[in-house]
């Protein structure tokens, strides 16, 4: 059993997987994610994948998952990092993760959720 | 008494006729003439002649060396495997050593019937050997081929394109989806231009190839763009029913070259002294 952390950086959490997780405590982390964006309210999450070297079916869905319930509860989610290996599988899966952001590395990925709030600042009346 | 090898070239030589009609009904030398397989005879008695059987680099293999590895290579482009075409071979041997024993009852015919035996499997070595060579090259070929069809292309500081040419099949596709992936985290681009300017048919599976590539490079956090549909292509993917869904598409590379230089925040302009 591991403990996966979620750190926060600012209003960002960033939430690191690598692939020895297994399959409880890749749900345990997905329970985790939801609450800590329930307490922190944060402007965003960057889910990074950049440790996960091979992914299967179950993981790939849980990372759809944690992106599709934190998108829902209003926090920009950008997912980070995906190796070429991992794309190959996930596009092979069918798993295109719903249109969600994604970006290639973590200064990437803040730099789209910084361009991202900008629009939605925007639009706040 | 007569030395052993002569005795079994001198048998060699007075039943050819026999051996060579036995071994047009191999399968080894399907579709080959009589010639070939005289040829390939001959060698074999004078290797037994000069008593070297045992010695793949002896003067009779030499002679027959490229007939016996093209014969095989035949075989092996017309994908039977390196294994199938080694026991093809053996089945040369038992019609000549059964003539011999047949033909024989002295205190020479166990040792004749060991010397052909020898000699054959020497035949089946020289002819292997260059297969294991050139089915090496073959693949290392097609490899090369491959690489060489599928460059990804820098354009810019950050837009990546991928010019494909001719049919795409799953190998293809595959080459070139890991070659853009790797070149996207290489050169940390945020832009991927698929052109396929040069792509002759698209069917379903192609269209579906096309599509995994996109998804996967979106995966990756890159844009992905499809450009040069030409007109034909276009009617058949309507017709096919294939929806690029919220694929970007361009009319031209040019055109996806903008788009991909709008998407990273540049613009083209006129220099002020024109």
């Amino acid at each position: 059993m591991t403990t996966q952390p979620v750190i926060r950086l600012d209003d960002v959490l960033l939430v690191s997987l690598h692939s020895d997780m297994g399959d409880e405590d890749a749900i345990r982390l997905q329970d985790d994610i939801a609450d800590r964006v329930a307490s922190v309210a944060p402007r965003g999450v960057l889910l990074d994948l950049s440790a996960v070297e091979i992914i299967d079916s179950f993981l790939a869905r849980v990372v759809h998952d944690m992106a599709a319930v934190t998108a829902t509860m209003d926090a920009v989610t950008v997912v980070v990092g995906i190796r070429p290996a991992v794309a190959i599988t996930m596009a092979e899966l069918g798993l295109d993760l719903g249109g969600l952001c994604t970006a290639l590395t973590v200064d990437a990925g803040l730099r789209e959720l910084r361009a991202r709030d900008e629009v939605r600042d925007r639009e706040r009346p | 008494m007569q030395d052993i090898n002569v005795s079994v070239a001198e048998f060699l030589d007075h039943h050819g006729d026999e051996i060579v009609d036995a071994w047009q009904r191999r399968t080894f030398f399907a579709g080959r003439t009589g010639g070939d397989c005289r040829a390939v005879l001959n060698g074999v008695a004078e290797v037994v002649l000069a008593g070297r059987p045992e010695d793949p680099t002896a003067a009779g293999f030499d002679a027959i060396r490229d007939l016996l590895g093209e014969i095989a290579m035949d075989r092996i482009r017309r994908g039977e495997t390196a294994a199938q075409t080694a026991v093809t071979l053996h089945d040369l041997k038992p019609p000549v050593v059964e003539l011999w024993t047949s033909s024989r009852d002295g205190d020479d015919a166990l040792p004749g019937a060991l010397r052909l035996s020898t000699a054959l499997d020497t035949l089946r070595l020289v002819a292997m050997e260059l297969v294991g060579g050139e089915s090496a090259d073959l693949v290392e070929e097609r490899q090369q081929l491959l690489e060489l069809s599928t460059p990804v292309i820098r354009m810019w500081d950050g837009i990546l394109a991928v010019p494909l040419i001719g049919t795409l099949d799953s190998a293809r596709t595959q080459a070139t989806m890991e070659g853009l992936l790797q070149a996207i985290v290489d050169q940390q681009a945020r832009v991927a231009i698929l052109d396929i300017t040069g792509v002759s048919t698209v069917d379903t599976a192609v269209a579906q190839h096309l599509l995994r590539t996109v998804m996967a490079a979106r995966l990756m956090g890159a844009k992905c763009v499809i450009s040069g549909i030409r007109p034909q292509i276009a009617q058949t993917m309507v017709q096919l029913g294939i929806d690029l869904g919220d694929v970007t598409t361009r009319a031209t590379l040019a055109d996806a070259l903008a788009y991909g230089l709008r998407q990273i925040g540049l613009v083209v302009a006129a220099a002020d002294n024109h």
